[in-house]
């Protein structure tokens, strides 16, 4: 394994070329441009051959653990596994070649994309429209609570503040917060769930909506979802479902029943498409039939078999970025849905569940489970007996990897300490869980027996424990010539 | 086609273990009320062939290859070395998940290092973080963090800035206590100075121009850095062609303190408007305010060099309704294609590959212009896109250019009323002089008639 | 542990009055539960505070706290020393680790505090 690589600025030098372009074509004028607006040369910009620039890219990503390695079992990341026919058809000239400016006319085929997964959407979740516009979750909770503020705001009623559960993650409370709401913390009971009593007792009419992911960040549904919808819109408030979790409820409950009335999903999590080491995503949000005016503009219609761009949308929040979204992206999920199917979709939601559930059953001897309600396709453990030892969680995380395991989501959700969140997805074969519990359980062992061993964990990757104190205290952000 | 590798007697393996009969039982949690009774109702499953023939269809009702087109405005068509999708495309860049566990994701973590490096270098300013969604949002952000570094409640925006990206400031901003103010472009096509002096008050936190701007005109940014600076206001530049940083004065040189960008033209293709890629740089001081997530060099505990994602602490998964921003996913794989991209076109390549922008806008402007019935709308200096105004209605002379195979600039009378004649033009190192000439002759012909 | 002439409130600060004085700091509890120190935004002086506005913000690699005021009162001095080494609120919070000086503006709010005893206690019912 590639352990050491170092900087394009350190392997570059002088008039090193990959890239040759074709001769000028037009007659060439000297002084086209004012001397001072132009800059010098810039100092130190890379300068490889190409066969420096494959190494170099190749060599790094052999450093990289990704889900085409191994099992990736992060709570609610959903890192299922991304099928290469997704990538083939994304990449098709027609698409990557289109300008967002060209006439509707000439993107037809774009446009039926956009309005064929919008539709897919609403089916799947019983939304009744969607915008396919936001690049990714946190975009698409933004986009919803615009959604929300503008409903109420046509009603003459602004409304203050947003309830969210502690369980929540961070996206949620910094979205309402850029939406210009307060926010007010609804406390978990001891079933992990909303506690609804608590619910009834601050909600009033300055409460816009409350925010629940479903199941929730422990892997447990909200089972008084519907009750909780009511209860809200008894008081005129909304209810936003996070869909970061979409994938334990595939073909089986559907948000509309639920009474949800904005949700937004994440296509790199439940549709397949990859995480790319952190981005492109992508963030749809759904709604029902009274909030569709105040969706952000353009949206698709279609008129005679012919698909336009509607701008006459007088009460849209407007736009909440250039053009129409991560186009690329759509495709690959609208791919992932078609291939799949109905019942496949369900098969997706009942197997993750499955998975999740043989981890939860195999290793609750070894590590304590905070929560004993029934989770779907996640389950939370803490580091509780390991501390005994002076094990913490984040012993554990790094002593998987010499396993050959990325580790589960750790410290989180905030509500249990030393949180270890486990979510196998669909695409884990019965031998890859068996092997990840063995490890588990071996670990669980070492603790107790080689508790060092956990301490100065990992041992087999290139670099070893990073000091993320030193990053923060003493910031080097970019490269820069050392002075000789 | 389906991708789940469990056979029906692991599955019942498993029920066994987890002491239930049957996947159903699992359910029990939700109630029955709220349970679908009926399986959804969608096409598929389609297998791989299948798959192909459905996204070739849809790709064939899209009529674009036909055309040769001259769009620009705010997506640009470049080309792309193979290489770039070549090692982008490898699993281990394409599907890996956020670094947020350092020891396994050097590869992602050095190549984004090498991204901010990039961009402080192109841009001029001290530190990048690792990538927004895409330009308009940068630009959003850019904003954010002179309202928050100067706590005061004006922005100061030129009208001279992509409408859309406009648009979105105003849909941002309309829920926080932020008031825009546009700035008006002069008869150069450039940002109004003197209307800009005017409209400075104690109030305002930022200016924010767009430079190439929507018209193509290179603005004074110099000179609008020195007005800002001198009543403490945040100076932001907005660079959504960013090719022209290889041979035009940075935005650092000329005193801007923030730079927002679009990267699109940095390896990624036209895609039909995303993904893209958000660009974000400042200078030393702002660092901490700035959104989004940011690489450091670090060592291990055995003093090797590693990189980690740090000053984590301002960003949503902690600070939560504090954060500088809501942001939690980035464009890390498209940051991962630009890097690629430029260190291909290196320093010489990305130099030569602006001035081969800048000659044929040129060439392209002088043979235009020799057209009777269109005449070049702004004096200002362009990089490779300017404005045309027509003696027609520019929506007509589009559909008779059509009718030639070729998709004409944008035309401008939906953003600008007092602009109902004029077209924006685009022309990038993929026009060969034939191609222009070719427009030259359809459009002599058609302002004959 | 605790020193006996501070005050403390609820967020865990502390204040040390001498004469019309306060020195202001973090305590140890707070330093050990954010883990070790990055950065701490100080406040400027001459800025007028109230009681419990945040008068600056301390950041760890794991957490961002803010630091509230114990007491209404202006700022006139700011321990600098934290810009180059944050640390010190790890190593000695009631001491080096200080923050900023506040001139009070009204001596009654020291009533709202707690003394150390009251702290010890308060601190053990949140562990």
């Amino acid at each position: 394994m590639i352990k050491k690589e170092p900087l394009i600025f350190e392997i570059s030098s002088e008039d090193k070329r990959a890239f040759q372009l074709p001769p000028l074509d037009v007659p060439e004028e000297k002084n086209i441009i004012d001397k001072s607006l132009l800059r010098e040369e810039i100092k130190d910009f890379p300068q490889l051959s190409e066969s420096e620039i494959t190494r170099h890219f190749t060599r790094l990503s052999q450093m990289n653990y990704c889900v085409d390695i191994g099992f990736y079992p992060l709570g609610s990341c959903t890192m299922k596994y991304n099928p290469k026919i997704n990538e083939k058809v994304s990449s098709f000239t027609d698409f990557i070649n289109s300008h967002p400016y060209f006439p509707e006319e000439v993107v037809q085929g774009n446009l039926e994309i956009l309005k064929t997964a919008e539709e897919f959407l609403c089916e799947i979740t019983g939304m009744d429209a969607f915008t396919l516009f936001p690049a990714a979750g946190a975009h698409g909770e933004l986009t919803g609570m615009m959604i929300i503020r503008a409903y109420h705001e046509s009603k003459k009623e602004p409304r203050k503040k947003v309830l969210i559960p502690d369980s929540a993650h961070g996206t949620n409370p910094a979205s309402a917060h850029f939406s210009g709401y307060e926010i007010e913390e609804i406390p978990s009971n001891e079933r992990g769930t909303v506690d609804v009593k608590k619910l009834k007792e601050r909600l009033n009419e300055d409460v816009a909506a409350l925010m629940v992911t479903n199941p929730n960040t422990l892997g447990v549904f909200e089972d008084e979802i519907f009750e909780i919808s009511e209860i809200l819109h008894s008081k005129g408030a909304l209810l936003y479902m996070d869909g970061a979790n979409l994938n334990a409820l595939l073909g089986i409950s559907r948000p509309r029943e639920m009474g949800v009335d904005v949700i937004h999903l994440n296509l790199h999590k439940t549709f397949s498409t990859p995480h790319g080491g952190g981005g492109p995503g992508g963030g749809p949000v759904g709604v029902r039939e009274k909030l569709i005016d105040f969706l952000p503009f353009p949206i698709i219609q279609r008129k005679n078999g012919k698909y336009f761009l509607d701008y006459d949308r007088p009460k849209s929040i407007g736009r909440i970025r250039a053009f129409y979204g991560n186009f690329l992206v759509v495709i690959k999920a609208l791919a992932y849905i078609l291939s799949i199917g109905a019942e496949g979709l369900k098969k997706v939601s009942q197997i993750a569940v499955l998975n999740s559930n043989y981890i939860r059953k195999s290793l609750e001897k070894f590590y304590y489970l905070p929560y004993k309600s029934p989770t779907l396709h996640e389950c939370v453990f803490s580091d509780k007996w390991q501390n005994e030892f002076g094990i913490k969680t984040l012993d554990i995380a790094k002593r998987l990897m010499d396993y050959g395991f990325h580790p589960p989501t750790i410290y989180f959700p905030l509500i249990v300490s030393g949180a270890l969140m486990i979510e196998p997805t669909e695409s884990e074969s019965k031998r890859e869980l068996d092997l990840f519990i063995e490890a588990m359980k071996k670990i669980a062992r070492e603790a107790k027996e080689n508790p060092e061993l956990l301490k100065s964990a990992p041992h087999k990757t290139p670099v070893r424990r990073l000091d993320e104190v030193r990053a923060a205290r003493n910031l080097i952000l970019k490269w820069s010539k050392k002075e000789k | 086609m389906d991708y789940l590798p469990l056979s029906e007697k692991e599955i019942k393996e498993m029920l066994e273990v987890i002491g239930v009969k049957t996947l159903e039982d699992l359910f029990k949690s939700i109630p029955e009320k709220i349970k679908l009774k009926e399986k959804l109702n969608l096409p598929g499953p389609l297998s791989e062939p299948e798959l192909i023939n459905y996204f070739q269809n849809l790709a064939s009702k899209n009529k674009s290859s036909k055309f040769l087109s001259f769009l620009g405005a705010g997506a640009y068509p470049h080309f792309i070395p193979c290489i770039v999708d070549y090692l982008s495309q490898r699993g281990e860049f394409l599907t890996p998940y956020t670094p947020y566990q350092p020891e396994l994701s050097q590869g992602t973590l050095q190549i984004t290092f090498e991204f901010q490096t990039l961009i402080c270098q192109l841009t001029g300013m001290d530190v990048s973080n690792a990538s927004l969604y895409d330009g308009s949002t940068a630009m959003v952000e850019a904003a954010l963090m002179a309202w928050r570094i100067r706590n005061k409640p004006k922005i100061l925006i030129s009208r001279a800035i992509h409408p859309e990206y406009r648009e979105v400031a105003r849909t941002y901003f309309k829920n926080l206590d932020i008031e825009l103010i546009e700035i008006n472009y002069n008869q150069k096509g450039e940002t109004d100075i003197e209307e800009l002096k005017e409209k400075i008050d104690n109030e305002v936190a930022g200016i924010i121009i767009q430079s190439p701007n929507f018209f193509g005109i290179i603005e004074k940014i110099e000179k609008i850095s020195q007005i800002a600076h001198s009543s403490g206001i945040i100076m932001i530049t907005t660079v959504i062609e960013p090719l022209s940083l290889a041979i035009l004065k940075s935005p650092g040189e000329c005193g801007a303190d923030i730079v927002a960008g679009e990267g699109q033209s940095f390896g990624l293709p036209l895609s039909f408007g995303g993904p893209y890629l958000g660009i974000l740089a400042c200078k030393s001081e702002f660092v901490r305010q700035m959104p989004g997530r940011i690489v450091g060099e670090t060592q291990d505990v055995e003093g090797k060099k590693g990189y980690v994602l740090t000053l984590s602490t301002r960003e949503q998964h902690i600070r939560r309704e504090k954060a500088t921003s809501n942001i939690c996913t980035n464009q890390a794989w498209c940051a991962i294609r630009a890097t690629i991209y430029l260190t291909v076109m290196g320093k010489k390549g990305l130099r030569e590959l602006a001035w081969q922008n800048l000659q044929k806008a040129n060439y392209a402007k002088k043979e235009l212009n020799k057209l009777e019935g269109l005449s070049i709308k702004f004096s200002g200096y362009f990089f490779n896109e300017f404005v045309v105004e027509f003696k027609k209605d520019p929506e007509e002379v589009n559909e008779k250019l059509r009718e030639d195979g070729i998709i004409g600039g944008l035309c401008l009378r939906k953003y600008y009323p007092e602009l109902e004649n004029c077209m924006l033009m685009c022309i990038t190192e993929i026009h060969q002089k034939n191609h222009i000439d070719k427009l030259v002759k359809s459009l002599e012909r058609i302002l004959k008639n | 542990m605790y020193p006996k002439d501070f005050y403390y409130t609820k967020d865990h600060e502390w204040i040390q009055v001498k004469g019309d004085t306060g020195t202001v700091g973090v305590t140890d509890f707070a330093q050990s539960h954010l883990g070790d120190i990055v950065y701490v935004e100080l406040p400027k002086i001459g800025t007028k505070v109230k009681f419990h506005q945040t008068l600056g913000v301390i950041e760890s690699v794991k957490a961002v706290a803010d630091i509230y005021s114990p007491i209404s009162g202006e700022i006139i001095e700011v321990n600098e020393e934290l810009s180059n080494t944050p640390e010190l609120i790890n190593q000695d919070p009631h001491g080096k680790g200080w923050i900023a000086k506040i001139k009070i503006a009204d001596e009654t709010e020291l009533q709202n505090l707690m003394t150390a005893s009251e702290y010890e206690k308060f601190i053990e019912g949140q562990k």
